[in-house]
């Protein structure tokens, strides 16, 4: 008889205990739910507890910048030279040893860009910091060698060669979104999506890191809203009514933390994918949901045009430096249509 | 035989416990995924606005301009945080970002002695002008709960009244907000409010003050440094105090009277402080603005998400700048020698 009790009392009490373990695992994880959320999207700015070596700056409430704006209507900062100080950005960033994933599209042809863009960023872009650039390609056997500094390292991801180029660029948002998902979440905490038609020619740094990041596009910070190129057809849900809107920003460049440009992306694809079931392509593809998004979850930070150029355009007097340019090319030779 | 048939109920408890554990954690987790927590590495230190901007509704404004903004002060620090001011930022957006969120924001304010006097026109005047609109909590800290004033509180507006005791010296009343404010946020505010605000209470609202003022980690420019250099800030220069900082460092000289920011991160600047002063006090170091200079010793090694301009701090006494296009929250003149408890 004790021995069909004992083994009762063993059964009984491991299921018993995986119901408590259950019991207090939901109970505990809704009662600090709300503590949880506040403290994840906290600064930890305190983690930095070793001094930030500051240049003599005169801090003085003296203008640094008083001919262009360098924060938005909702108080979001624009970075523009002069308006921060690297020392003091990379005291704040250095020290946190984060991973800034960077993905590129070189499909068909302008895989030779290729070369250049990462030879230019290993100078300029980030320098000092944990880069992995994705490459999403569709011929991964010609992706140039280029030599990487220490920390920064290269991933190729496979991708299919449209005969569209307006599909390649519409498929964008499908693939970063994935990519995250199965990936990058688990190896950045800060993702940049660029074009690969660009070269960087300064100093492209930590300052432009934020939580959701957009670049004012370099062919209409002086439009004005209505003439913005936003899709103006309501059958699309880039929709953009005519006096809605803040910026443009530039498709070539966006960013943020890896969950929010998640978010992004996200919206964007499934936008793509119902509109497309409309058959509606959006005017400028992908860059027509962007600006959409951005209008109803506005950027944290804004990039100036420094951050994205064009070499056709010739330089304005606010602008003091040219950090990353688009590069002039005959079109037609590098598009597949 | 009857041994193995008992054993069924036994072992289907079991697989049942099991698979119910699994879909539990399952369904608990893509839930915190569909509410968009944060899932990629934790640890995101970071300088900025925690939440999405997010408008759920088209709203009608002033279209910004990319080469026009105020071009008489800095409306951002050298780490890229906003310094508000009038006309650097449009109501109008703030108010529909804000709008649905259905946030909380803390308030406390300390009112000890004869500085309960000063409770009235603080209550009346944040009911006019402070976060209008919100949920607001005031939780008021006074060693003589009975002389707090009944003010008609706005909808969503409530108060908590907490005794502590009182003290013959201001400056002692001054170090021990950091402690009340860490306790309190332990004990009550974590789980009761998203934003909290530490105000000074012998001051009163004169124009609005709202949701352009949150932020992760707040801080605000002190009315009567902010022309000057970094060397005549009046930080505490003595190298054995914690709170110490040389000549040639500082960013701006913040005011004790307005800390602010996300629950989490405030209840971290109060521990750190307290942390701080006692270290002082054990060395018989008594800071030179108290707890003002510990807060300006953090906020140089953690900086602000976001700072405001003195608009948000003022004092009576000073003549109004040309920088300054509005007061919304000022210190009332006041004689100290009645109102404190020692000099």
């Amino acid at each position: 008889y004790k021995d069909k009790i004992m083994p009762l009392t063993i059964c009984n009490l491991s299921s018993h205990n995986f119901m408590l373990i259950s019991i207090f695992y939901i109970i505990f994880s809704q009662h600090s739910e709300r503590s949880k959320v506040l403290l994840q999207h906290g600064v930890g700015l305190s983690k930095t507890l070793t001094h930030i070596p500051t240049k003599v700056l005169t801090m003085k409430l003296q203008l640094m910048r008083g001919d262009v704006l360098t924060v938005t209507s909702w108080l979001a900062p624009i970075v523009w030279e002069g308006t921060f100080d690297s020392a003091v950005i990379d005291g704040i960033y250095k020290p946190l040893n984060v991973t800034i994933a960077t993905t590129v599209f070189a499909v068909g042809k302008y895989i030779t860009y290729l070369k250049d863009f990462l030879e230019s960023a290993e100078k300029h872009y980030m320098v000092g910091y944990n880069i992995n650039y994705y490459i999403f390609t569709d011929q991964p056997e010609n992706i140039p060698a280029v030599t990487l500094a220490a920390g920064r390292s290269l991933w190729s991801l496979r991708v299919p060669a449209f005969n569209r180029w307006q599909e390649i660029s519409l498929q964008r948002m499908s693939f970063i979104r994935k990519a995250i998902e199965e990936q990058i979440r688990k190896e950045a905490s800060f993702i940049f999506c660029l074009d690969v038609d660009m070269r960087f020619d300064n100093h492209w740094g930590a300052e432009a890191l934020g939580n959701l990041v957009a670049v004012i596009h370099p062919w209409f910070y002086q439009a004005s809203r209505d003439s913005f190129p936003y899709e103006r057809r309501p059958e699309s849900l880039a929709y953009v009514h005519a006096d809605e809107g803040d910026f443009y920003y530039g498709g070539a460049v966006f960013g943020g933390l890896i969950d929010e440009v998640y978010k992004l992306t996200g919206t964007c694809e499934e936008h793509l994918v119902i509109d497309k079931g409309k058959d509606i392509e959006a005017v400028w593809q992908e860059e027509s949901h962007l600006n959409w998004y951005f209008i109803y979850n506005k950027p944290t930070k804004l990039l100036s045009m420094e951050y994205l150029w064009s070499d056709e355009k010739v330089k304005i007097t606010e602008l003091k430096v040219v950090r990353l340019s688009t590069i002039k090319k005959n079109l037609a030779a590098v598009r597949p249509n | 035989m009857r041994f193995f048939s008992s054993l069924y109920p036994l072992a289907f408890i079991m697989v049942s416990g099991v698979i119910a554990l699994f879909y539990v954690s399952h369904t608990t987790l893509t839930s915190w995924f569909r509410r968009d927590v944060c899932f990629s590495q934790p640890s995101i230190t970071f300088v900025e606005l925690p939440s999405e901007m997010h408008m759920s509704e088209r709203v009608q404004y002033k279209q910004p301009s990319v080469l026009h903004g105020r071009s008489d002060v800095a409306s951002v620090t050298p780490w890229l945080a906003p310094i508000v001011w009038k006309d650097t930022y449009d109501p109008v957006v703030f108010d529909h970002i804000y709008k649905n969120r259905n946030l909380t924001i803390a308030t406390t304010v300390f009112a000890v002695g004869k500085y309960i006097l000063f409770m009235h026109d603080f209550l009346e005047t944040a009911e006019k002008y402070f976060m209008v609109g919100f949920n607001v909590h005031y939780y008021i800290f006074t060693d003589n709960p009975k002389a707090v004033p009944e003010v008609k509180f706005s909808p969503g507006r409530v108060k908590t009244i907490i005794e502590v005791p009182g003290s013959k010296r201001w400056q002692e009343i001054s170090s021990r907000r950091m402690e009340m404010i860490q306790k309190t946020i332990e004990e009550h505010i974590k789980d009761e409010a998203d934003y909290i605000f530490c105000l000074d209470v012998d001051t009163k609202f004169y124009d609005y003050w709202g949701p352009e003022s949150l932020g992760t980690l707040v801080a605000c420019l002190h009315p009567g440094y902010y022309e000057q250099q970094r060397e005549s800030f009046p930080y505490e220069r003595r190298s054995a105090s914690t709170a110490y900082i040389p000549n040639n460092e500082g960013d701006y000289y913040y005011g004790g009277a307005v800390i602010g920011g996300l629950v989490g991160e405030v209840h971290k600047v109060a521990k750190t402080c307290r942390e701080n002063l006692e270290l002082d006090a054990s060395k018989s170091i008594e800071a030179a603005w108290q707890e003002e200079s510990h807060l300006n010793r953090y906020f140089l090694y953690n900086k602000p998400t976001k700072v405001l301009s003195p608009e948000y701090l003022w004092q009576d006494f000073k003549a109004k700048t040309k920088e300054i296009r509005t007061i919304r929250f000022s210190q009332v003149i006041k004689n100290y020698a009645e109102v404190r408890p020692n000099q």
